[in-house]
Parts: structure tokens; C-alpha cells; sequence
């Protein structure tokens, strides 16, 4: 039990000294643009919300830190098609941080409507977005992500299958828990004893992918520090696997249920087929939701750490002495932030994974042995 | 707007490599897990199971066992006290015969002194017989030897039969 503790404890200072690494080097870079912001006459003002907004949103390029003007960023691959110039595939620091234009494509600017994606420009002027399969940094995080999560379980699977009468050791006594928590609370307990089988292996990969990918948007360097469960489009694939499966799950009572709901008054479904309707809604609504909910709550939570980031440059414009004071404060909040994230970012694995499966045991419900009981 | 904007890029990508994940954790990761895991469940499930048998037959070996002590106790008191019944019973056996067969010795050889004893009075009474003719015999051809003898016991009788 207080080795269980230990490698907590441990775990949770390795997150400690990975913020105060991150939080020193946003320091240490910020502080030196100051001093050659300092010495040009056009100041560019901190913008708070822009640098939040990038942080948040997808990139060409892994930005790891900005020295003076020099970007320290890894470049990624851009892969893109379009119905005029076909495929075309370079890395990203063609694009020279966005600042050029390569072969026709650039990065739009803040006015474009696809700011900070590739755009093409077309004859007349007007920018067109190809149809892009870029490796961005999320793209790049969820490889990282998906090659941590196989090393993990192929590593863990590969003791399970030396003998199940072996103790677990090391990461498996620290993921088997999990496992057991996932299979017994969250499926079992919804699903039920007889049919969980069939969907324990993708709800326990959801588990853990949102898991890893929430801990991995908590480390600020890399590869760490992508926003992957705050983005919509991968709680959008998410939400549409769980979708999926409830369509191919339904039971027939489960599709009768939604064209005529039993207990509810004619008058609701025949002229106007209200209830239906509602119904209908309902069908998408529960995917929609849970995608919203993650989406809203990886993403809420970086733009809290990054706006106490933001505080010491925001003082810090009024004097360094400011900046430097609030500093304190905030690293102890975002600290206290970091350990709140971390807590959200099981119960957001915990919430999607647990509601996902009571949308499937809602699909996989039948209600004929009760209809039969009333004669 | 771009935030809630889904990128197609991502989009793709993403639903390509979460089935490929899905796909391999469910081969390589969940099948042999859970497999694992279920069966430790069961074979702690059986050794608990197994205990609690094992338990349970103790006790009622112990309780057997106890009653094989208790028998074995009654067992051992019962014999012993028949053989200390069969004891008594052949000493007391042992005494009668003893004193039958004495009683038998002593009339055995009460009739044999008494036999032997008519024997040697009748033997007796036949020598003293013979003795007394023989001694008879010898006195009277002293006496008749003597004349002067003679007459003294002529007259000796004679005497006696006045005193009678």
C-alpha cells in the first residue's frame, strides 16, 4: 500500500518539476523578447487570448520555445491535396513559421476566415483550402500517443500471457486496477453481466486513449503539450465510434421505442409525430453531448493554465517587478490547476468511457419479456 | 470558430488510427489481459472455494476424530472392565475347583488311610493271632513241661474262680 503511495507521490512531482520546467521557460522566453522588444520602437503588445488561442488550436510545427526572435520549433510534414494542383507533400518549415509562401500555399493570416491553416491562393486573389492530411502537431501527438499506449499494453500483455498466477509487477500492478475498475464499474455495472464482453475491449480503449491523451495535454514540453481531447475533431471521431455502435447494437425494442414510445399519449406521435421527433434528437444528442463535454473541458482547462501564465506578462507590460511578484502566485495556482487537470482528465476518461456504455445498454435493452409478462 | 471547427485532416487521421489502435490493443493488449485476469479470478475463485471445503472437512474431522476419541475411551473402559470381571470370575472359578479338587484329595486319601489301616488291623489281628497260638503253644508245653508248674496253675485258676 505505501509503495502504491510512493510511486504516486513520485508521479506527481515528475508533474510538478515538468510545470516549473514549462513555466521557466515560457519565462525565460518571454523575458528575452522584452529586452529586444525593448530596443525595437514597434512594441508588440502581449495579447493574451492570441497566445492562448494558438496554444489551443492545431500547428505545422511543434513550437517548443522562441529565443529572441529565433522560433525553436520541430517542423512536420504537410501533406495536401488539391483538385487543381494535385498532391503535394514538404515540411512545414518551408513556410518559414508562416511568415512565406511555398508553391502556391501559405499559412492565412489573422484576417483570413482559415487563419493558421494552408490555404491556396487562386488566380484572383481569393484563398481556397485544399483538402489537408498534414501530419499537424495533434496528428503528431496522437501517433505519440497511440505508440505509448501500444509499448504500454504490449509490454503489460506480454507478462499476462507468461501466466496469469504471476503477481502483477511494476506497470501492471499500476494499470491492472484501472483495467479491473473499467471491466467491473464503469462496463459490467452498465452493460451487464451477459453482453459487456463484446464492448469492454473498445470502451477500455477509449479509456485509456482519452486518459493518456488528457495526461500528455498536461506536459508542456514535448510530447507532451498538444491539445488532442480538446479538439473537436478527435471527440468528434470518439462520439461517432460510440454512435456507431449504438446503431449497430440496437435492439429491435430499442428502434421501436424511438418510431413509438410505449406509455406516451396518440396524440403525441399520429397527427404531428412529436414524440418521434424528440426521440430522433435524442438519438444524436447523446453522441453530440459527448463530445461537447470533453472537448469543453480538456480545452476550459488549458485556457485556465495558460490565462494564469498569461497574468505575469499581463503585470508584467506594467513592470517586471509586477511581473515577477504575480509570478508566484500564479505558478502556485497553475500548480494547483495542474493537479485539478489531472484529476479531470481521469473523470473526463472515467465520464466518456461510463457514459458510452449506458448509451449502449440503453440501445441493447429489450423490453418483450415484459410486455409478455402482462397478458 | 476555428475551435469547434472539426479539421478534416485530423478527422481522417484520427478515425484511421484509432480503429488501427482499437484493432491491435483489442489483438495483442485486451485479449490476452482480460483473458489472464478472468482466469486468476477463477482459479482464486476455486482456491477460496477449495478452502472453505478443506475447512469445512476439517471440522468434521475433527468432530469425527473426537468421536473416535470418545468411542475409543468407552472402548477401552468397557474392555477393561470385563477383563477385570473375567478376572474375578476365573479366580473365583480357580477357588472352587481348587477346593473341590482338595476336598476330592483329602477324601481320596481318607479312604486309602482307612483302607490301608483295616488292612493292617486285619493283618494285624491275623499275626497277633498266629503270635498268640504260637505263644499260647510255647507257654503250654512250659507249663506241661513242669509238673510242679502244672499244678500251680491248676491251682492259680482254681483260685481265681473262688475270688469270683
Amino acid at each position: 500500500m505505501s509503495h502504491k503511495k510512493s510511486e504516486m507521490l513520485k508521479a506527481f512531482r515528475i508533474l510538478i518539476i515538468l510545470y516549473a520546467l514549462g513555466t521557466s521557460s515560457i519565462l525565460g522566453a518571454k523575458a528575452q523578447e522584452h529586452k529586444t522588444a525593448g530596443a525595437e520602437p514597434a512594441i508588440e503588445k502581449f495579447n493574451a487570448s492570441k497566445l492562448i488561442m494558438e496554444h489551443i488550436a492545431d500547428s505545422y510545427e511543434w513550437h517548443i520555445a522562441k529565443f529572441g526572435e529565433t522560433h525553436v520549433s520541430i517542423p512536420l510534414p504537410v501533406i495536401l491535396y488539391s483538385p487543381q494542383s494535385g498532391f503535394h507533400f514538404f515540411i512545414s518549415n518551408k513556410f518559414h513559421h508562416g511568415t512565406e509562401s511555398y508553391s502556391g500555399f501559405r499559412i492565412a493570416g489573422e484576417e483570413s476566415k482559415y487563419k493558421g491553416k494552408v490555404v491556396e491562393l487562386a488566380s484572383d486573389g481569393t484563398e481556397k483550402r485544399p483538402y489537408d492530411f498534414s501530419i499537424t502537431k495533434n496528428v503528431m501527438s496522437l501517433f505519440f500517443s497511440i505508440l505509448f499506449l501500444l509499448l504500454i499494453f504490449s509490454s503489460i500483455a506480454k507478462r499476462y500471457k507468461e501466466g496469469f498466477d504471476r503477481a502483477p509487477k511494476g506497470l501492471q500492478s499500476w494499470l491492472e486496477p484501472i483495467v479491473i475498475f473499467v471491466r467491473d464499474d464503469v462496463v459490467k455495472a452498465s452493460i451487464g453481466e451477459e453482453k459487456y464482453r463484446k464492448y469492454l475491449p473498445y470502451l477500455l480503449t477509449v479509456f485509456f486513449f482519452i486518459l493518456i491523451n488528457n495526461l500528455m495535454g498536461l506536459i508542456p514540453v514535448l510530447p507532451g503539450g498538444a491539445n488532442l481531447t480538446g479538439n473537436i475533431a478527435v471527440t468528434m471521431v470518439l462520439a461517432l465510434f460510440t454512435f456507431v455502435i449504438i446503431l449497430f447494437s440496437g435492439s429491435k425494442d430499442y428502434y421501436m421505442h424511438i418510431v413509438n414510445a410505449p406509455g406516451i399519449p396518440w396524440w403525441l406521435k399520429v397527427p404531428i409525430p412529436l414524440m418521434p421527433i424528440v426521440e430522433i434528437m435524442g438519438v444524436f444528442t447523446k453522441p453530440f453531448v459527448l463530445m461537447l463535454r470533453l472537448f469543453a473541458n480538456i480545452t476550459a482547462g488549458h485556457i485556465i493554465a495558460l490565462g494564469f501564465y498569461s497574468l505575469i506578462f499581463i503585470f508584467g507590460e506594467r513592470s517586471l517587478f509586477a511581473g515577477y511578484g504575480v509570478s508566484i502566485i500564479t505558478i502556485l495556482f497553475t500548480i494547483f490547476m495542474g493537479l485539478l487537470e489531472l484529476l479531470v482528465a481521469f473523470i473526463q476518461a472515467y465520464v466518456f468511457t461510463l457514459l458510452s456504455a449506458l448509451y449502449i445498454s440503453m440501445a441493447l435493452e429489450q423490453h418483450g419479456e415484459h410486455a409478455a409478462d402482462g397478458h | 470558430m476555428g475551435l469547434v471547427m472539426p479539421d478534416f485532416g485530423l478527422l481522417f487521421w484520427m478515425v484511421l488510427s484509432f480503429s488501427l489502435l482499437m484493432w491491435l490493443l483489442g489483438k495483442f493488449a485486451w485479449k490476452p489481459i482480460l483473458t489472464a485476469l478472468s482466469a486468476r479470478e477463477d482459479s482464486i475463485e476455486k482456491a477460496l472455494k477449495s478452502a472453505e471445503l478443506a475447512k469445512n472437512e476439517m471440522v468434521k474431522l475433527q468432530a469425527g476424530n473426537e468421536k473416535l476419541l470418545k468411542e475409543a475411551m468407552m472402548e477401552r473402559e468397557r474392555i477393561v472392565k470385563e477383563a477385570r470381571e473375567l478376572k474375578d470370575s476365573i479366580v473365583r472359578e480357580a477357588k472352587n475347583v481348587a477346593v473341590i479338587e482338595a476336598n476330592k484329595v483329602m477324601e481320596e486319601a481318607k479312604s486309602a488311610i482307612a483302607r490301608e489301616r483295616s488292612e493292617a488291623v486285619n493283618e494285624m489281628k491275623s499275626v497277633i493271632s498266629s503270635f498268640s497260638i504260637e505263644i499260647a503253644e510255647k507257654i503250654l508245653k512250659e507249663h506241661l513241661s513242669d509238673n510242679k508248674k502244672q499244678k500251680e496253675l491248676v491251682a492259680n485258676y482254681l483260685e481265681n474262680i473262688k475270688l469270683n
